[in-house]
């Protein structure tokens, strides 16, 4: 670095956030059924979530499996502050009430942060993992403030319209979602920049390094936890608006685990990972599941397989193939591309069709055991079906098998092919 | 007196059948470094496994049905354990122990839905055999079942044997010997790969015999994995990372803890009057102080760990900060 505080213009991030705010923009426009505003509200909503997640697991390396803790209190804060504002109680306008979830996640981020924060690596997991079960367990305890099984409701209309905005339709609120997680998202990425946050990096790589400079690796993880906690502290308020309703099951392990498996479908090691992860998430949690049960399962296996073969999430598989098509290698692969595509969907058909057929034959209650995919009915409990699925395993798992490697080939030469090439500019520029 | 003895004995035989489980996930993370998120999913599953082995064979032969389970079904829940070992987690070690942790992770969902698919969403009636109803012995009014006593017997033979195969055996010494140093072990020449394997696999198997025998003592049902699982590691925090002592002392503490909070129906007004002070509704905090006993249980676990982190947070009988 040269000592001149001079830096040019990153013209490429300014045009991925003008990008961003575009596709916020206008969105809704296209997909304007009530489904979809709903869909893109809750985009929105995990989005914030997810990218909050991130601030503690990818950028600062604490992997939590409660970190719904945070969201969950914020959410039931901003919710007695929302009727609070409906009482005539609190003079503050309903826009800001995503900022009294913030500020409460982050309360509750220092109270729980002081000892989670303690530990780091699995241990910091596993006590994760119990402080957000004793905040669930918690919550049925005191139905005054947490509402018991039923949670507490709301009405989003109260106090005074901010410009001319009621945030009675949908459309209203999901702009307000979209404006509080545009500026979540740049707070964040401007969070990631500071010393702090480039120092969480640190500690997430080498610890020990970053004690022996100086640095009190237990603090830094606090802190960073108390503003990860401030945002999914947010994007619980949001979740008290959109929804209106607030209940325990927001605090228990399962939008803990949710927040996790957007995340890393996305790609933790990228600031934009958990906003992809999150709109995927959404699509199999909210779309998917109006079409089947079967949709935890289909999640659970995608989380697997990603772990095991692409620990760098969607992202990194994006991003892998810009690389080849900035090169111009792109070509050598579409052949390639089109076999495994095909042959991945033939294996996708028998696996979809076994698992529908299962929750048909044991899990549909009262409906027997039809299943209805792509349109055609049929009955599960005739052999006729399970001979299909049978066949379309065996002759899809054999080809899958066999253009993979062809595939895997392909792509080993072209990535060979860019390695050297780089080889090659370094060289050169080194001369 | 009497509430004092039975609370007691039904402690001890939940912390004993907890101890089962943290041992074999205690044994898994100090040997691989993997902390088996799905090791209470194998808990489920050797109930499971146990419940239909004993529904396809107690019509053709009524009364063993059970026996067989308690030997078979932790063979199967070990063979899948060992696979999931082969297959899975040794293809996600090259890439970290944060990946390793989320494929257990990721495979809880797996064994939860795939449960829900065989056999439905609600509970399923696995009972306790006849060969064990009834009562031991009476304690003053209150019986202490046969079935408990039977829990407490397996479990101990099971930690007794497994003791014994860890210090008198020559795998056992391979095991102990891989635990700390798996790079000298294998220039020695043992396939360290085919020990951890066998470790996961035995793991899960412990995992899976406690399910037969749990499963039936308390309910078997699709969340029973996830609520066991959260007070696993819960126990493994509070004994220390890695410490078979420490799990040991965990496991009946909370066992103990967990059974004796059920029973005593204190709140903190009876704890303040005893000091003079009367709380009655419109005191401050009196949401906290009616708070009973009972209503706390399920967060008393969760409690002792937040207090042993304060006070020493490298557990009980850890030995490391981390």
């Amino acid at each position: 670095m040269n000592g001149v505080g001079f830096r040019p213009i990153d013209l490429g991030l300014y045009m991925a956030w003008v990008v961003t705010a575009i596709l916020f923009l206008v969105t809704p426009l296209f997909f304007n059924s009530g489904f979809a505003i709903s869909l893109l509200s809750q985009m929105g909503i995990m989005i914030v979530f997810a990218l909050s997640y991130n601030v503690i697991f990818g950028q600062g390396g604490m992997l939590s499996f409660g970190h719904a803790a945070y969201s969950g209190l914020g959410a039931f804060f901003a919710i007695h502050a929302l009727n609070w504002i409906g009482d005539g109680r609190l003079p503050l306008p309903v826009v800001l009430i995503p900022l009294v979830g913030g500020i409460f996640g982050a309360i509750c981020g220092v109270v729980f942060g002081y000892v989670t924060t303690k530990k780091a690596g699995v241990p910091f997991a596993m006590i994760t993992l119990g402080i957000g079960e004793m905040v669930h367990a918690g919550a049925l305890m005191f139905p005054g403030f947490f509402g018991g099984e039923a949670g507490i409701s709301t009405n989003r209309v109260v106090g005074t319209p901010f410009l001319g905005f009621d945030l009675g339709p949908s459309i209203q609120v999901y702009y307000l979602i979209a404006v509080w997680c545009f500026l979540s998202m740049i707070a964040m990425y401007a969070f990631s920049q500071t010393p702090l946050g480039r120092i969480s990096n640190a500690v997430r790589d080498n610890p020990e390094r970053a004690e022996f400079i100086g640095y009190n690796t237990q603090r830094v993880r606090f802190f960073v936890l108390v503003v990860s906690s401030f945002f999914a502290g947010i994007s619980g308020g949001l979740a008290a608006i959109n929804f209106e309703i607030v209940n325990a099951e927001q605090l228990s392990a399962i939008p803990s685990g949710a927040v996790l498996v957007a995340t890393f479908i996305g790609g933790a090691m990228f600031f934009f990972g958990p906003v992809i992860g999150s709109v995927i998430f959404i699509l199999f949690a909210v779309a998917l599941s109006e079409y089947t049960p079967a949709w935890q399962f289909y999640l659970g296996i995608f989380f697997v397989l990603m772990v095991m073969y692409a620990p760098g999430g969607v992202t990194s598989i994006l991003l892998l193939n810009l690389r080849v098509a900035k090169e111009g290698l792109f070509r050598a692969l579409r052949k390639p591309y089109l076999k495994l595509i095909a042959g991945s969907l033939v294996l996708l058909a028998g696996v979809v069709m076994l698992i529908e057929m299962a929750y048909g034959l044991t899990l549909s209650l009262g409906v027997g055991s039809m299943v209805k995919l792509a349109g055609i009915e049929f009955d599960a409990a005739t052999p006729m079906p399970w001979i299909i699925v049978a066949l379309l395993l065996v002759v899809g798992g054999w080809l899958f098998g066999r253009v993979r490697r062809d595939f895997m080939q392909a792509w080993d030469g072209v990535s060979q092919q860019i390695e050297s090439r780089a080889g090659q500019a370094a060289a050169g520029g080194g001369r | 007196m009497e509430f004092f003895l039975i609370s007691l004995l039904n402690g001890i035989s939940y912390g004993l059948l907890l101890f089962m489980l943290a041992s074999g996930l205690t044994l898994i993370f100090s040997m691989m470094g993997v902390l088996n998120f799905a090791h209470a999913s194998f808990y489920m599953l050797g109930a499971y496994f146990a419940y239909q082995i004993m529904t396809w064979l107690d019509a053709a032969l009524p009364g063993v049905g059970f026996w067989i389970a308690l030997v078979l079904a932790p063979l199967i829940v070990g063979l899948i354990g060992a696979a999931v070992e082969r297959y899975g987690l040794r293809r996600v070690h090259r890439w970290g122990h944060v990946p390793e942790l989320l494929f257990t992770f990721g495979l809880t969902y797996i064994i939860v839905e795939l449960v829900q698919i065989v056999w439905g969403r609600s509970t399923v009636p696995y009972a306790v055999p006849q060969a064990l109803g009834g009562s031991l012995f009476t304690l003053f009014t209150t019986n202490f079942p046969v079935y408990r006593a039977f829990m407490m017997g397996v479990a101990i033979f099971m930690l007794f044997a497994i003791w014994l195969m860890l210090t008198r055996t020559r795998i056992g010494l391979v095991i102990q010997a891989a635990l700390t140093h798996p790079d000298s072990v294998e220039a020695l020449g043992h396939n360290v790969p085919k020990v951890f394997m066998l470790t996961f696999g035995g793991g899960c198997a412990l995992a899976g015999l406690a399910g037969v025998i749990g499963g039936n003592a308390y309910v078997t049902e699709p969340s029973m994995g996830a609520q066991l699982g959260t007070i696993l590691f819960v126990v493994v925090v509070v004994g220390g990372m890695g410490s078979l002592a420490g799990a040991f002392v965990a496991s009946l503490l909370i066992g103990i803890l967990q059974t004796f909070a059920i029973g005593l129906d204190w709140s903190g007004i009876d704890l303040l009057s005893m000091v003079g002070i009367n709380v009655d509704s419109s005191s401050f905090g009196y949401a906290v102080w009616s708070l009973t006993l009972p209503q706390i249980a399920l967060m008393l676990p969760y409690l002792l760990m937040v207090l042993v982190l304060i006070v020493r947070p490298r557990g009980l009988m850890g030995t490391r900060e981390n």
